[in-house]
Order: structure tokens, then sequence, then C-alpha cells
């Protein structure tokens, strides 16, 4: 794997730093005039999502980080992994623990395609796509007609997830929902 | 026609004054010992200056009174939101003045183009423990100076850091300060050293530090020995980053949006 010096550094590059693969967010050099310069670098730890702020000298240098990030599409869940293959047409597939899945996991439903972050090969992180189509398992019945009092109403969803939806919305109804914010935007059929 | 404008008022302030313009030349023989400072060479000629503090100075030893200089000047591997490898130095050198002297004509030129402000005067160790050396004393400055708002004279460095400049006669460190603007390093001043067996002691210091980093020596630039052995007078001088100032003057937040062109 190539090695990165500070000058290199920019937003995006995929660095090793202290055991964990991270990705480089924002790289500001620092100088005082007569004095060593520094880089000081935002990195997102891949793993845990967390931010590191780290002061590097000018010209050190860090390992890259064999990371990727492939679509794949969500297959089963084999009661202890979360299984995924890759959409490449190579059918290659991955097992992802129940944390890697964490944030995800509300929207896992078989066929839909997540964008899992690969590192060594392995599995670090798995992403749901911004937008999700789920069915309605369970939710009190719709009032005909209500479309502008705003007012809403629980309702589970096919992957067991609960979310708020309008109250003309009925069992059996397929809604687009906004992964970030949990919002259901729109009803599908 | 902004940056003309600041050019314009730093020209006026200064022949109000009666300091003269000088003009030395950019490509130089020799270049600084400075182990954090990398000069970029020209084949077969030099280098480009990283300062025009040497030729200034044999100007002054030649007695040529109050001078200061608007150009350019280079330092290789220097990019960033307040770098560039080439950028607009002012540099100017007042006989008779002391540092305290020399920090006020400062803040006036400053007043001049950010408009009035006062200004805070800060001995170095209240901002790095006199405890940390070399590169953490470096890193801890460079964060503490970071984290100032306002106008901010850095005073008292320690001896290590004198560079050019003389010690206080107290022991209080040297006579170097350094202009902080909200966080942002705008100038670098001393009340000068001309005692030439001391500046040789600091050069050969410096050379050594850069042989310990893996770097070029450079070699002592006779004329500039010559010309103190000969006498600098009683001096102070600063030197100030021009497109910083133009940069706060205009709220820019990178050094790209400031300047003409990009290198």
């Amino acid at each position: 794997m190539a090695v990165y010096s500070t000058n290199e550094f920019k937003s995006g590059l995929k660095v090793m730093l202290e055991g964990d693969p991270c990705s480089i967010l924002e790289n500001e050099f620092v100088k005082p005039g007569k004095g060593q310069a520094f880089n000081r670098v935002k990195f997102r730890n891949l793993k845990t999502g967390r931010v590191w702020e780290r002061t590097i000298k000018s010209g050190d240098q860090l390992p890259g980080a064999d990371v990727v990030e492939a679509e794949m599409e969500y297959l089963y869940h084999d009661g202890e992994f979360y299984n995924f293959m890759k959409t490449d047409g190579s059918f290659e597939q991955v097992a992802a623990s129940e944390d890697l899945v964490r944030d995800a996991k509300d929207w896992l439903k078989e066929q839909d395609k997540f964008q899992v972050t690969l590192w060594n090969d392995q599995p670090i992180s798995v992403t749901a796509p911004n937008f999700v189509e789920l069915e309605i398992t369970d939710c009190e019945p719709g009032i005909k007609g209500d479309t502008a009092t705003g007012a809403t109403k629980p309702a589970t969803l096919a992957t067991g997830a609960t979310v708020r939806v309008p109250l003309f919305v009925n069992q059996g109804d397929v809604i687009r929902i906004d992964t970030r914010t949990r919002e259901y935007m729109s009803r599908v059929k | 026609m902004a940056r003309s404008h600041l050019l314009a008022t730093i020209r006026r302030f200064f022949e109000q004054r009666g300091v003269i313009e000088v003009q030395t030349p950019v490509l130089m023989p020799f270049t600084v010992t400075e182990p954090m400072i990398d000069s970029i060479e020209v084949p077969g000629y030099g280098w480009l200056q990283v300062s025009p503090e040497y030729p200034m100075k044999r100007l002054l030893a030649a007695g040529a009174g109050a001078i200061y200089q608007l150009g350019p000047v280079f330092r290789d591997g220097e990019r960033g939101r307040w770098h560039n490898p080439e950028f607009t130095l002012l540099e100017w050198y007042r006989p008779g003045f002391d540092d305290v002297a020399l920090m006020n004509e400062v803040a006036a030129l400053v007043n001049d183009v950010l408009g009035y402000s006062t200004y805070d005067y800060r001995r170095y160790h209240t901002l790095v423990p006199s405890r940390l050396e070399g590169d953490d004393a470096d890193l801890a400055y460079a964060e503490a100076c970071a984290a100032l708002s306002g106008r901010v004279f850095v005073t008292h460095f320690p001896k290590a850091q004198a560079s050019l400049a003389q010690l206080h006669p107290d022991g209080q460190g040297a006579a170097r300060f350094e202009l902080i603007v909200d966080g942002v390093e705008i100038a670098n001043g001393y009340f000068e050293n001309g005692d030439v067996s001391e500046l040789k002691n600091r050069f050969e210091a410096d050379n050594q530090r850069r042989r310990a980093l893996g770097k070029k020596e450079s070699a002592l630039d006779d004329a500039f020995l010559a010309a103190m052995h000969a006498g600098l007078p009683v001096v102070s001088g600063v030197a100030l980053g021009v497109d910083r100032l133009f940069m706060l003057k205009h709220g820019i937040t990178h050094m790209d949006q400031a300047l003409t062109f990009r290198v």
C-alpha cells in the first residue's frame, strides 16, 4: 500500500491512523514564520464514524488504507450476520455483523442496494440509500380525504421499523422515506 | 483596485514619515541559514530571496537611513490557507528605534489599513510554557496564536528563537516581536543585533540544526557579514505579510483568493 506525505493529504484520501482506517476531511497548513510547519488534519474514523483532529509535522507520512466503497445488494440475515452481494457482476458476498448495520438496520429490505465500505475486503460500515420504499405492515386505518391537516400516526414497516405517516395512509401501502430524517415523503402505490 | 489601494496606503504612510523605498535583488547568491525556512534554488545563480533582510541591512550599514521595501519573496513548500510559495512582503528599518518604538509604528500602519483598534501585549511565555522546546514549543505557539482574538503583539521570545534580534539586557529573552491579528501572524520584528561574532554563532547553530534535519547547509553571506563588521547602526526592523493584511481587510478566507494568479 502507498504511503502519503502531509503535502499529498486532500479531502477524501483514505489513510491508516492509530490502527484504524480514516478518511481525510480537512487539511490545514500551519506554520509560525520561523518555526516548524504542521498540518492540522481532520479525519473521519471509518470504523466508528467519529471525527479525529490531529496535528502532524509537515513532511511526516501515513500509510494508505485499502478502503473501497461498493454498492451491494442485501441478501438475507442468517441469524448472526447480514449478508450482502456485490452488484458489479462478481457475485462476491460479505457478511456484516449486527453493529455494522446498526444505522441501516431499519431499512434493510432484501434485494435493495446499500453502500458498503470495505477495508481489506472486510465490511466496516453499511449505509442506507437516502430514500427507500417500504411496505406498511401495520397501522390504524386511513381517514379518507385528510390530506391537509398535517396530523400523523405511527406505522410499522416491513423491516419492523416504525415511522410517522399522514392519517390517509393505509396498511399495505408502499411509502417512500428519507432515511436521514426518517420522514415520510410520499405514497408509492 | 483594492490591492492597488492597499499598496498606495502603505507607500503614503512611509512617504509621510520620511522613510524611503528601496529595491534590492530578488535573486541572491546566498540564502538564509534559518533551519525552518526553505529557499527556492535557481541553478547557476543562487536563490530567490526569502526576505530582503540581508541586502537591506547592507544598505543600513552603508548609511542609507530609514528604508522600506515592498516586493515578492519566496518560500519553498509553503502552501495553504494563509501561505503561498510566493508572497508580497513589506519590510522596513528604522535607525534609532528600539523594538517598542517600532511596534508603535507597526500599530499605526495597521490602523491605517484595517481601521483603528487597541493592541494587547503578551510575553511569549504567557502563551507557551517554558518547559516546551523545539517542535513542541512551535506547535504550542501556533495553537496559542490561532486562539488569540484582536490585535496582539507577542514579545520576549526565548533566546533560542532570538534569530537576528538583540537579547534583553535583563535576561528576559529576545527583543523580537510578532503581531498577531485575529489569530493570524502578520509581522515579525527585531531590535536588530549587529554583533558579528554573535551572528556567526547563531548562523552556525542554524546550520548544525539543518544538518540534523538532513537539509543542505547555507553558506554564510560574506558581504552581509562584512557589512555587519563595518557596523550596523542602532536599528529596529520588521517584515509584514501584505497578502495576509489584504485578506484580513477584505474578509478573505483563503490566500488563493487574495492573489491575482495562482502559482
